[in-house]
């Protein structure tokens, strides 16, 4: 088990950001860029995360439980992470939601059978003005979403 | 007529600019002249924190503690390491205001950090993004290389012979990482757990070194201070809550968003400039500074200023400057439900009161919800409620308690018709 060349170069940028002793710190984004790579943080993953910044094992492990946008088991080629927190819900949150469920035939942290779509609910994006919201893979911010505009997200992800 | 406000802002004020986010924009105004003059005149740190005591800057993410105070406390003849820390894991819910700083006026940030990192001897800084706003984690990375390019940052500061350098860390899913010692334990590689305290930060924080954490709306908010003087912010508000504020404005109105404005602008003025209650719909209820802040009826919110004090004065707090607007269509049983949802999934699980008492309040608020609340429900609540606030590490617990506590208290006659009648007072 290994990464790229290029995640491993990503990963040495962010090591590079904290002192020489601290590279531990760097344990986040290298799990974020391995994720991108491997859809998924597999226990081995995890492991040769913490090889390569010279930490146990376990406290990577801890790191990618802790945080919720880590994923431990495969998902579907595209996350939809909707938020419903309270701002998004007054603003049509929950419309949003059911839309995406009813179109995929799917339930919040459910995949598709093709393997394509996994549905999440969100905590707040900390981007209230322009919700509804979701994120597509993590990274991939869309806003001010409606049933139609759902719709044409959804064709777009192949 | 109208609410608007035509003075001078500080941190948003590039929006009026074709091209808020660049350096061009930001240098052709004034930005990094606070910098340069710093370090031209070589300004004792002293003279720099005595500017920001005056300008009654207090921090803007959500605690309210005066800024020129917390910076006061860092170990002057400390030999070693100390760092700056730049607070941007912007996750409560309803703000969303220091995302918009990230995104339209990066430069601004990057000097205010600069400018504490020389005032309170720092040589490294660290500014921890909300992992969900990835995209502007990437894009304040190249501001960051922008104004290394420049000479504001790295090596050599604009030939001043100091040196100061600044990174990026990212979040990725954890509110209570906005806690300031969780934030450190996160940027050490660890989970997000708050540290006890004391030691406080500015004694032992990042990797043990003397640490100061501000908000990004805070830092944002030094070169202004210190171009235009402590006073001139000072006046731009009201006695003891100097400045204008950035007010992230969501749910029902018209026009959600960030506005900023004095602190001290009435309430009513600040709901018109959202375009108003939505639908021409009366206005219910409003959370004044994020969902941890208490709710509080239309009746005494149209009656508020916008500032820490008389919010306070009210019962609530001004917090992050988060303002979520609720109106008569709203059932407050389920507002209530999901916010109560949002502190048991975001609780660390560190202390027994919150880590089972936020999951206690959340089930007993969910079945109240979904018809089969039981008529001691309210009271075992705020009696839960009661054995968590107060006996935490951190500030979560409370944040979870506060809105038990107050929609029970302003609107304990919706509680009730739900548990007596199984359905909703307001059929929303």
């Amino acid at each position: 088990m290994t990464l790229t060349a290029q995640s491993l170069a990503l990963i040495d940028r962010e090591i590079a950001k904290y002192p020489a002793d601290q590279k531990q710190s760097a344990v986040m984004a290298a799990l974020r860029i391995a994720q991108v790579e491997k859809g998924w943080l597999a226990t081995e993953t995890i492991e040769f995360v913490a090889d390569y910044l010279g930490m146990p094992a376990i406290a990577a492990y801890e790191a990618a439980t802790f945080y919720n946008m880590y994923e431990l088991e495969p998902t579907g080629r595209h996350k939809i992470t909707v938020c419903t927190n309270l701002p998004c819900q007054l603003q049509g949150a929950d419309t949003v939601a059911d839309h995406l469920k009813e179109k995929l035939g799917i339930g919040f942290g459910e995949t598709t059978p093709d393997g394509r779509f996994t549905l999440r609910e969100g905590e707040c994006f900390g981007s209230c003005g322009s919700g509804p919201l979701c994120l597509h893979n993590n990274h991939k911010m869309h806003t001010h979403l409606t049933p139609e505009t759902i719709d044409t997200l959804l064709d777009e992800l192949k | 007529m109208s609410a608007t406000y035509t003075g001078p802002k500080v941190c948003l004020w590039t929006l009026d600019h074709p091209d808020p986010a660049s350096l061009e924009t930001y240098v052709a105004n004034g930005g990094y002249e606070a910098l340069k003059k710093i370090l031209a005149e070589k300004t004792p740190a002293e003279q720099i924190i005595e500017q920001v005591k005056l300008s009654a800057l207090r921090g803007r993410g959500g605690a309210g503690f005066p800024t020129g105070l917390k910076w006061s406390f860092m170990p002057r003849n400390f030999e070693g390491d100390k760092y700056v820390v730049c607070n941007s894991d912007e996750g409560e819910p309803g703000t969303f205001k220091d995302r918009d700083i990230i995104e339209f006026n990066p430069h601004q940030l990057i000097e205010g950090m600069v400018i504490a990192g020389y005032t309170l001897g720092a040589k490294v800084g660290y500014n921890y993004i909300h992992g969900e706003i990835f995209e502007l984690y990437e894009s304040w990375e190249k501001a960051l290389e922008e104004a290394r390019a420049a000479g504001y940052l790295g090596t050599n500061i604009l030939g001043s012979g100091w040196d100061f350098d600044l990174h990026a860390h990212q979040g990725y899913g954890a509110y209570i990482c906005g806690e300031e010692t969780a934030l450190l334990e996160s940027i050490e590689g660890k989970k997000g757990q708050p540290r006890f305290k004391p030691p406080f930060p500015a004694s032992y924080g990042l990797y043990g070194k003397p640490t100061t954490i501000n908000n990004t709306e805070t830092l944002a908010s030094i070169p202004w201070i210190m171009r235009h003087g402590g006073q001139a912010f000072l006046d731009l508000g009201k006695p003891n809550n100097g400045g204008t504020k950035l007010f992230s404005i969501s749910g029902h109105v018209n026009k959600p968003g960030n506005y900023e404005i004095p602190l001290g602008t009435p309430f009513a003025d600040l709901l018109e400039m959202a375009g108003g209650v939505r639908n021409g719909h009366k206005l219910k209820a409003v959370i004044p500074g994020g969902s941890s802040a208490p709710v509080l009826p239309a009746e005494i919110m149209m009656e508020l200023t916008m500032d820490f004090d008389a919010i306070a004065k009210a019962g609530s707090m001004l917090g992050s400057g988060a303002v979520i607007v609720m109106d008569e269509t709203t059932c407050m049983v389920k507002a209530l439900e999901r916010l109560s949802y949002f502190y048991y999934e975001e609780s660390c699980g560190q202390c027994t009161p919150c880590r089972e008492g936020t999951g206690w309040m959340y089930r007993v608020v969910h079945r109240i919800e979904h018809g089969q609340g039981r008529p001691e429900d309210l009271d075992l609540l705020l009696s839960v409620g009661k054995n968590i606030a107060g006996r935490t590490i951190c500030a979560l617990g409370d944040a979870a308690v506060g809105p038990v506590q107050s929609f029970i208290k302003h609107f304990r006659q919706e509680f009730e018709y739900h548990i007596e009648h199984k359905k909703c007072l307001v059929g929303s």
